[in-house]
This record gives C-alpha cells, sequence and structure tokens, in this order.
C-alpha cells in the first residue's frame, strides 16, 4: 500500500510553509527534494566515518571505500546492470553525456559518420553533440516528433540508417513528458550497427529500469533527481565499451603504473573516476536508490500515473490554458502556456501562493521554440506529490488569471 | 504622479495582492513604447523578462521610455520611470533606490531574481547617466 501522507513525512522540506503558505513543490523535474534517510545518512558520515577511498591503510578508509563501494552495487541493482564496474560515477547526467562524447565518441566518431538525436533533447544532449562535429565533421542529425509531442516512428526511420554510428536520445522528455519506446528503438539502432546512450534523468526516477533489458549501451542520469545529493551523476556503460575507452580526464585514483614519462591506465570504472570523487554524494545517492527501490519503482510509477490522471482532469478545468506535450503515456511533467499571461507574471503570482513551478527554455530552448514558444511553466510530480498539491495548484492559477 | 506621491497610495495597500495589482495597472499605463526600440540594442541585460530601456535627452536633463513582454515586471518599470525621470545626471546619482525599494515594501515581495531585474535597470540608467 503505497501511503503517500506517511511518504511526505519523510521528506523535511515539504513540511515548511513557503510565503506563509504550504510548500507546493512542484519542481521535482528540476531537482527532487531529499529524504531524511539521505540527509542523515551523509550526516552521519561526515560526523563519525569521514575519510578518503582507495588510499588510506587504515579502518576509516577501508570503511569508507567499501560503503562507497557499496553504493556502486546500489546504482547497478537500480538499473539492473550486469556488473558493479560498469557504473562510473560522475558529477551529473551532463558530464556522463560528456564523458561519452569526449572518451567514446573522440575515439569512434569519424566525419563519414553520423550521430542522431531527437528533437526533445535537453541541451546537455544537444550541445556536446554540436561541439564534437564541429570537431570531427560528422554529421547530426535530428529526427521529428509530432506536433502533440509524441514518438513518430516513420520520421525515427527515415533518419536511422547504415551511416548511424551513434542514438543519443533522451527516455522521458523534460518539457513535454513525452516517453520514448527505447527498447524498440534501441533494437532498430542495433540493427543497423549503431550504439545508443540515453538521457535517463526523467526516466529512471518514474518507472524501473532495466538496462539489460532495455540493451541501451549507455546511459546517463543525475543524483540530484533521483532524491539523491547534488554533485552526483551516474554512467552506465556495457562493459566491452567502457575498456575500448580511453580516459576522460587524468590524475589520481585512474592510473596503474606512473614513470615521469609514461602512465599506464586503470580498468573500468576506475579510469573515469579521477581524482578524489563525490565520495559523501555517492553514498548518500546509495541510500536515495534504496529508499526507492524499498518504496517499489512500481509502486512509485502506479501512483504518479494515478497523479497525472488527476493534474489533467485538473489542468483540463481552467480553460485558458493550453498544455503543450499531450503524448499518451506521458510522465508527470507538464508544460504549458496561459494565454495573455507571461509565464515570468505566472510564476510570480504561484510563488505567492508557495507554488514552485519553473518557468523558461527549460534548457530545451530550440524545442520550446519548435512547439511554437519562448517561454513555458513547468509544473513537474514527484513521488510524494499528492492530490491537495494539485488542488492548491489549479487553485492559484485561476487565481493569477484574476490579476492579468 | 510623483515617487513621494506613490509610496502614500501604497502605504493603503494591504498585503502584496493589492500591491500587485496596483502594479500592474500602472504597467498598463505605462506610455508604449515605439516598435523600433524593441531590439537587442536597448535590451537591459540580467532580467528574466524582456526588457527595453531608452534615454533621451533634454539640456541637462535625462528621461527615459520603457517596456517589458511581463506585466508585473512592465510595472516595476512605470515605478522606476517616475523615480528617474526627468532628473539632472547627478541627480539620478544621487538618489538612494534601496530605501525607496525599501519604503514601498518591494523589497519583501520580490522574489531575489526579480530584484536582480531591478537592480540590472537602476545600473543601466545610472550608467546613462555617466555616459550621457
Amino acid at each position: 500500500m503505497y501511503d503517500v501522507e506517511q511518504i511526505r513525512k519523510d521528506f523535511p522540506v515539504l513540511a515548511q510553509t513557503i510565503n506563509g503558505k504550504p510548500n507546493t513543490f512542484l519542481d521535482s523535474a528540476a531537482s527532487a527534494q531529499k529524504p531524511r534517510r539521505v540527509i542523515e545518512r551523509m550526516v552521519e558520515i561526515y560526523s563519525r566515518e569521514y575519510s578518503n577511498v582507495h588510499r588510506g591503510s587504515y579502518l576509516l578508509s577501508e570503511e569508507i571505500t567499501s560503503e562507497y563501494e557499496k553504493a556502486r552495487g546500489k546504482v547497478r541493482r537500480f538499473l539492473n546492470a550486469a556488473r558493479d564496474s560498469e557504473i562510473v560515477f560522475t558529477r551529473n547526467a551532463t558530464e556522463s553525456i560528456n564523458l561519452v562524447a569526449a572518451a567514446w565518441g573522440r575515439k569512434f566518431l569519424t566525419k563519414i559518420d553520423e550521430v542522431l538525436i531527437s528533437e526533445a533533447e535537453h541541451h546537455a544532449n544537444l550541445v556536446p553533440w554540436q561541439v564534437l562535429r564541429d570537431e570531427i565533421g560528422f554529421e547530426l542529425k535530428i529526427f521529428k516528433i509530432n506536433d502533440d509531442g509524441s514518438f513518430n516512428p516513420d520520421e525515427f526511420h527515415k533518419m536511422l540508417n547504415g551511416n548511424t554510428k551513434l542514438l543519443a536520445v533522451t527516455g522521458m522528455s523534460n518539457v513535454l513528458g513525452t516517453v520514448f519506446p527505447l527498447a524498440e528503438m534501441i533494437a532498430e539502432a542495433h540493427k543497423v550497427g549503431a550504439k545508443v546512450l540515453v538521457d535517463a534523468c526523467q526516466y529512471v526516477v518514474h518507472q524501473p529500469t532495466d538496462v539489460q533489458k532495455l540493451d541501451c549501451d549507455f546511459l546517463a542520469f543525475s543524483g540530484h533527481k533521483t532524491y539523491g545529493p547534488t554533485g552526483i551523476g551516474v554512467l552506465y556503460g556495457k562493459q566491452q565499451l567502457l575498456e575500448a575507452m580511453p580516459p576522460y580526464q587524468f590524475g589520481g585514483d585512474m592510473v596503474n603504473v606512473v614513470t615521469y614519462q609514461s602512465t599506464t591506465f586503470d580498468e573500468p570504472p576506475a579510469r573515469f573516476e579521477a581524482g578524489t570523487p563525490a565520495i559523501v554524494q555517492a553514498i548518500g545517492l546509495g541510500e536515495a536508490l534504496d529508499y526507492m527501490m524499498t518504496l517499489g519503482m512500481e509502486n512509485i510509477r502506479a501512483h504518479e500515473c494515478a497523479m497525472t490522471d488527476y493534474m489533467h482532469a485538473r489542468l483540463a478545468e481552467v480553460d485558458t490554458l493550453r498544455e503543450v506535450g499531450t503524448a499518451a503515456g506521458k510522465g508527470g511533467v507538464f508544460a504549458f502556456d496561459m494565454k495573455g499571461i507571461h509565464p515570468q507574471d505566472l510564476a510570480f503570482i504561484l510563488d505567492k501562493e508557495g507554488i514552485a513551478v519553473r518557468v523558461g527554455h527549460h534548457c530545451a530552448a530550440p524545442l520550446v521554440r519548435r512547439m511554437g514558444y519562448e517561454n513555458l511553466t513547468r509544473a513537474s510530480l514527484g513521488l510524494y506529490t499528492n492530490r491537495e498539491d494539485i488542488d492548491r495548484f489549479t487553485a492559484a492559477l485561476n487565481k493569477a488569471k484574476s490579476f492579468f | 504622479m510623483d515617487i513621494s506621491e506613490l509610496i502614500e497610495n501604497f502605504e493603503f495597500l494591504d498585503g502584496w495582492e493589492d500591491k500587485y495589482r496596483y502594479i500592474i495597472d500602472l504597467g498598463e499605463k505605462l506610455p508604449p513604447l515605439a516598435p523600433e526600440f524593441h531590439t537587442e540594442e536597448w535590451k537591459v541585460r540580467g532580467c528574466q523578462s524582456q526588457v527595453w530601456l531608452v534615454p533621451h535627452r533634454q539640456e541637462d536633463r535625462l528621461w527615459f521610455e520603457g517596456d517589458s513582454d511581463a506585466a508585473i515586471v512592465k510595472g516595476l518599470i512605470a515605478i522606476v520611470l517616475m523615480i528617474y525621470n526627468d532628473k539632472s545626471p547627478a541627480e539620478i546619482k544621487s538618489i538612494a533606490v534601496d530605501d525607496i525599494f525599501a519604503k514601498l515594501g518591494l523589497q519583501e515581495h520580490l522574489s531575489p531574481s526579480r530584484r536582480n531585474g531591478l537592480i540590472s535597470m537602476t545600473e543601466k540608467i545610472k550608467n546613462y547617466a555617466e555616459v550621457l
């Protein structure tokens, strides 16, 4: 039984008042709140267990190394990866994607190749490929989506061909909420010999993820969107791909034999974790993933689907509101425009009512423009969102209408 | 209306809702900015919405026209222009604008990013006072 009221008590921030109003936090797609056990685990480490990892010959260092590596194991379980060594800790999904572009892309992409992305990518899965294209000279192709934000298989197939070396695609759009049919797309891409990178920032938070079943080659996500700390992200990569990749950054903790003249590099994942990693954040992330897995990803999905349906029903009652992105089966991300109200003005009124939403281009400016806007307001759901949040939100939207 | 009248009027307004309805009203009454000024050249950077500010000089006095695509910001521009219009560069530099915003209660009712937008606008005006 998924008791959302009980679950809300796990998140201290949700009990705060904002401008004298209940905290109605509808910006989890930007960054999610943290459950108490994540906060407490991190405080506990700093208070009693802290030291550096992979170096010390003393008890604290051995123990924290073990905790750090256990966190890697939790990420493996969360993604159902085959091996712990396929999990690389990064700063965030942006760094994960940049790592693939710099290490895999520079080695394996040539100017006769094509990289295929969708129209619905976050800047983090667009700009690294533009920059690498300018360096290497491959073609960056972009497949179109439908006007309602849904996936268009014809457009996808039109762009996929024998020259496609990499498909880099989001699992779920951070603006439109569209969930892409990853398994089918990955199978099609593999048929033409392409590798597949999934930007899974929004995807992994809302449903179970099985990288072996999906058969993706790389998958990136950020810890702070999965109810974990900031400063920690994950790159999953298939073992043989990671082994074939050169290091991304150079320094301590990633080397084998170092002389003044030359160096040999460690195996993955250490090869890609140069320098002292975000130790406490990695362990905090492990705790957050444990929290989600204990609640059950299927249960989280079922709750969020119910809240998504409820949000749709309530938004339909606001007559001047137009939802942008209405693909069937979309996740709990609602970008919208309210006729005659600038999103900045709307966000101001909502803020005064204690409601957090995001305004602007959502780090996907080409997509927002492609949908016909410069700015959109976005409300997004988390595992703690309840009906009262949505009721307060729609009441505030109606109130805002009276201002303008 | 000058700024001291505005401060008096604001004192009669209860809470943020009435204040902001009033600010939006001020923005609606702002004289329109000619379309040819809605360009990058006249944009104020550092604002979350689009803000345009155009300076004019008549003898030793400066006055400004402004516009925004957001209603609340447009009202804030109206207030900023009420503070600075028809002043000499020396007067502009001597105005303690933070005190005025505090008297209006704008400090407590604006988010930090919006306050930054206001600061960008007043900095731009002071900058014009230096160079014009």
